[in-house]
């Protein structure tokens, strides 16, 4: 059931349960502002604005009337990652960002600008001439959307549509309601930061394991907090945002958070609101085993425990990514889509072959929360093995080290053998250099090379790489946390590689125990050689 | 033949409950170290837990009782006959022999048994009590600055060859639970109190 019909089916009985046919009325009158306004509690209606009762042109366009009362609000936004796409790590030094890293999903937005800003928080970067000063490009909608109408539409360049299009494949699309939507703007929900966040990598669910459109009306059992009917968190809820600066970015991890939970007016300047200890300190657990659970909680993450399998919502994520099989084309030279039995595509001519999977086992790491970057300026031998593209810190004997679940992505990517460098690869555009149109990897590698800077021998290898996700989201109700014996087992157990800690039940001293056996073995035999032998003496007595 | 009453009921109830709780400390004990499953990890920690906290009550009023009895006593080491003990268990018990060690409610145990005893309270009992407090504690180790002193792969070892100790002495007990003047008369004894001995002879001691 879609959770817009439920929520329509609660008023209905509450209606009905009111009794009269007037009721009924008023309700199916008001039915469509009701359904579209969850901020019920905010002290401004946006429609009853001047500044909104209009026709708006353009993004731009609203912006400009959302900043004649939101004064500072996209110079705020100008200092963010969402708008800059660029950070620089204060303790590694390394210029990270979408902007400069390269994963191993759809590799790079260098290039391919056009398509992949449609996640941008603003309007028109298309290209380096893009004015990052900009106030008016800042993209208020995207965030503060409650209408559920509002989408940047593909290839626009983070605009949405203003006039109406027929797509490639016919399908005619309809241009967004700017003034409707200017004039229903609110709090950011689940779905708004869901537009982005839950379509990272080119799709539903593909690239954070814990992360997909599931998440935006969740059943308990897939987030506890989150649970659309019960506490009904948004993402906002833990990244509690102060002056558009969203914190709790994987940039920055907070792998351990050793500090109890927030309490109101204390100075919190220097807490991650988004980690778990942050409201549930770190002895949360209650009840007869609390005090033993909670001596877990100084080297494991709770994630360890709370979330016992990613992708629990139904959607797969992607396991595994091999640029290297991309190109292949029907007999009429057209591109390809495979989907495996389940119906999800596991080849496409554009990217390669695929594996999917849901609801799986996370891998186990040991991790402080520092995380290095394989950048493009990095030599690599492909003979040294596979590539981390981001390396986390952490060893057992290191106290700020937890154990945290992690989605290990594994890719096989555009490379260079001369230069031993990873590759930028030109792929979304209507060029003759772009990958999707033309298939031909030493152009588009051409392409994107030059638009950074860098040397290119014009030959494409690929090369394996791994990628590294901290899972931290889709927490399960308590009853569906692990089981002691998922990791305190002799063989097989879910920390069976994390080494350096001794784990009761599946680590021993194995001399020991062989001394044990046979020093049990010895007092036994000796038992019954002795007892054996009085048992003859006596009969022959 | 005499009967005398050697142990008491304190004594007798204190005997079986601490090998009841032994025997279930060491069936969950060694479900935890992973030899094999029973109840569940889960739940054979919680039972050793609670197995433990009640024999710690056992020997707090154990201790009591055997110094204000002075039955304490009892376990104070002794090399007079030691070696008759040892002739006894390797040749005169196949014959018949008289045990070289007259029972008496001052000495209950025989020379061996004494130091057999002692070892266990002396060393073995510190081994498995120290790394099971440890163990139990580990959360405190940090406040109690402990934590630079102590790994919990050490404190497990020491735990574990505790636990090894105690089942070797377990079955060792139990077959020599069956040396005495007949096979069951010892456990009889710990069941009722009362153990049958030779009569007392004028010269005392050893007999013959």
């Amino acid at each position: 059931m879609k959770p817009r019909s439920r929520y329509l089916d609660r008023r209905y009985f509450r209606a009905l349960a009111g009794g009269t046919c007037a009721l009924w009325f008023a309700w199916a009158c008001l039915a469509p502002d009701a359904a579209a306004a969850p901020n019920v509690t905010s002290t401004a209606d946006h429609a009853k604005f001047k500044e909104l009762q209009r026709s708006f042109k353009s993004g731009p366009d609203v912006t400009q009337a959302c900043l004649t009362c939101h004064t500072e609000a996209a110079r705020q936004v100008h200092k963010t990652k969402h708008w800059t796409w660029e950070f620089l790590h204060p303790l590694s030094g390394q210029k990270l960002g979408k902007k400069n890293i390269i994963n191993n999903y759809c590799t790079s937005v260098t290039t391919n600008l056009a398509s992949c800003s449609t996640c941008h928080v603003g309007y028109g970067w298309r290209d380096d001439t893009f004015d990052f000063t900009s106030e008016a490009n800042v993209d208020c909608l995207v965030c503060h959307d409650t209408t559920g109408e509002y989408r940047k539409a593909p290839g626009k360049a983070g605009h949405p549509l203003y006039v109406e299009e027929k797509d490639a494949s016919g399908v005619v699309r309809i241009p967004v309601d700017l003034a409707k939507v200017a004039q229903k703007v609110g709090k950011t929900s689940r779905d708004t930061c869901g537009a982005c966040h839950f379509y990272g990598g080119g799709g539903d669910g593909v690239k954070h394991g814990d992360l997909d459109s599931t998440l935006a009306a969740p059943e308990k059992a897939l987030d506890v907090h989150m649970e659309a009917t019960g506490p009904d968190f948004t993402c906002a809820t833990c990244h509690a945002t102060s002056g558009h600066n969203v914190p709790g970015s994987r940039y920055t991890p907070t792998a351990q958070d050793t500090k109890g939970p927030v309490m109101r007016g204390a100075d919190a300047s220097d807490r991650n609101p988004a980690t778990c200890q942050a409201c549930h300190g770190t002895t949360p657990h209650a009840g007869r085993d609390a005090r033993k659970l909670n001596t877990h909680t100084a080297r494991i993450a709770c994630q360890t425990c709370h979330i016992p399998a990613m992708a629990r919502g139904g959607r797969p994520t992607k396991l595994s990514w091999d640029w290297s099989t991309a190109g292949k084309l029907s007999p009429d030279g057209k591109p390809i889509s495979v989907k495996d039995a389940k119906g999800r595509e596991i080849y496409s001519s554009l990217k390669g072959g695929f594996t999917v999977g849901e609801n799986l086992v996370p891998e186990y790491r040991w991790f402080n929360g520092e995380v290095k970057y394989t950048l493009l300026s990095d030599k690599l031998e492909k003979s040294s093995g596979v590539v981390p593209i981001n390396s986390f810190g952490g060893r057992p004997d290191d106290p700020r080290s937890m154990i945290w679940p992690v989605k290990v992505f594994k890719g096989n990517q555009p490379y260079d053998p001369v230069h031993k460098t990873l590759l930028i690869v030109h792929t979304a555009g209507n060029d003759d250099t772009a990958y999707w149109k033309n298939f031909n990897w030493p152009e588009a590698a051409r392409t994107g090379m030059a638009a950074v800077g860098m040397p290119f021998s014009g030959n494409v290898d690929f090369i394996r790489t791994e990628m590294v996700w901290p899972i931290t989201h889709m927490v399960a109700p308590k009853e569906n946390a692990l089981a002691c014996r998922e990791c305190h087992v002799r063989e097989g157990g879910r920390l069976a590689e994390i080494t350096g800690v001794y784990l009761p039940g599946r680590d021993r001293a194995t001399w020991l125990d062989l001394i044990g056996w046979l020093a049990v073995a010895a007092t036994l035999a000796g038992a019954l050689v002795h007892g054996g032998a009085r048992i003859v003496a006596y009969r022959k007595r | 033949m005499e009967r005398i009453y050697i142990f008491k009921r304190f004594e007798r109830f204190w005997h079986w409950a601490q090998a009841g709780l032994i025997i279930f400390l060491m069936v969950t004990g060694f479900e935890i170290h992973g030899t094999y499953s029973a109840f569940g990890f889960r739940k054979a920690v919680e039972l050793h837990t609670i197995a433990a906290w009640s024999l710690i009550t056992l020997w707090v009023f154990a201790i009591f009782w055997h110094f204000t009895t002075g039955e304490w006593r009892q376990y104070i080491p002794t090399l007079q006959k030691v070696d008759a003990m040892i002739r006894y268990y390797l040749t005169g018990i196949f014959s018949s022999a008289p045990h070289p060690f007259r029972q008496t409610t001052l000495t209950k145990h025989n020379p061996l048994q004494r130091i057999a005893y002692l070892f266990f309270i002396a060393v073995i009992s510190p081994v498995i009590w120290v790394s099971g407090w440890c163990y139990l504690f580990f959360d405190s180790w940090k406040a109690w600055g402990l934590d630079q002193y102590l790994s919990l792969q050490w404190v497990a070892v020491f735990h574990t060859a505790g636990a090894w100790m105690i089942l070797a002495f377990f079955l060792g007990h139990v077959y020599l639970s069956t040396a005495g003047r007949t096979p069951l008369s010892h456990i009889k004894a710990m069941i009722t109190g009362w153990e049958e001995v030779e009569s007392h002879s004028p010269s005392g001691g050893t007999k013959s």
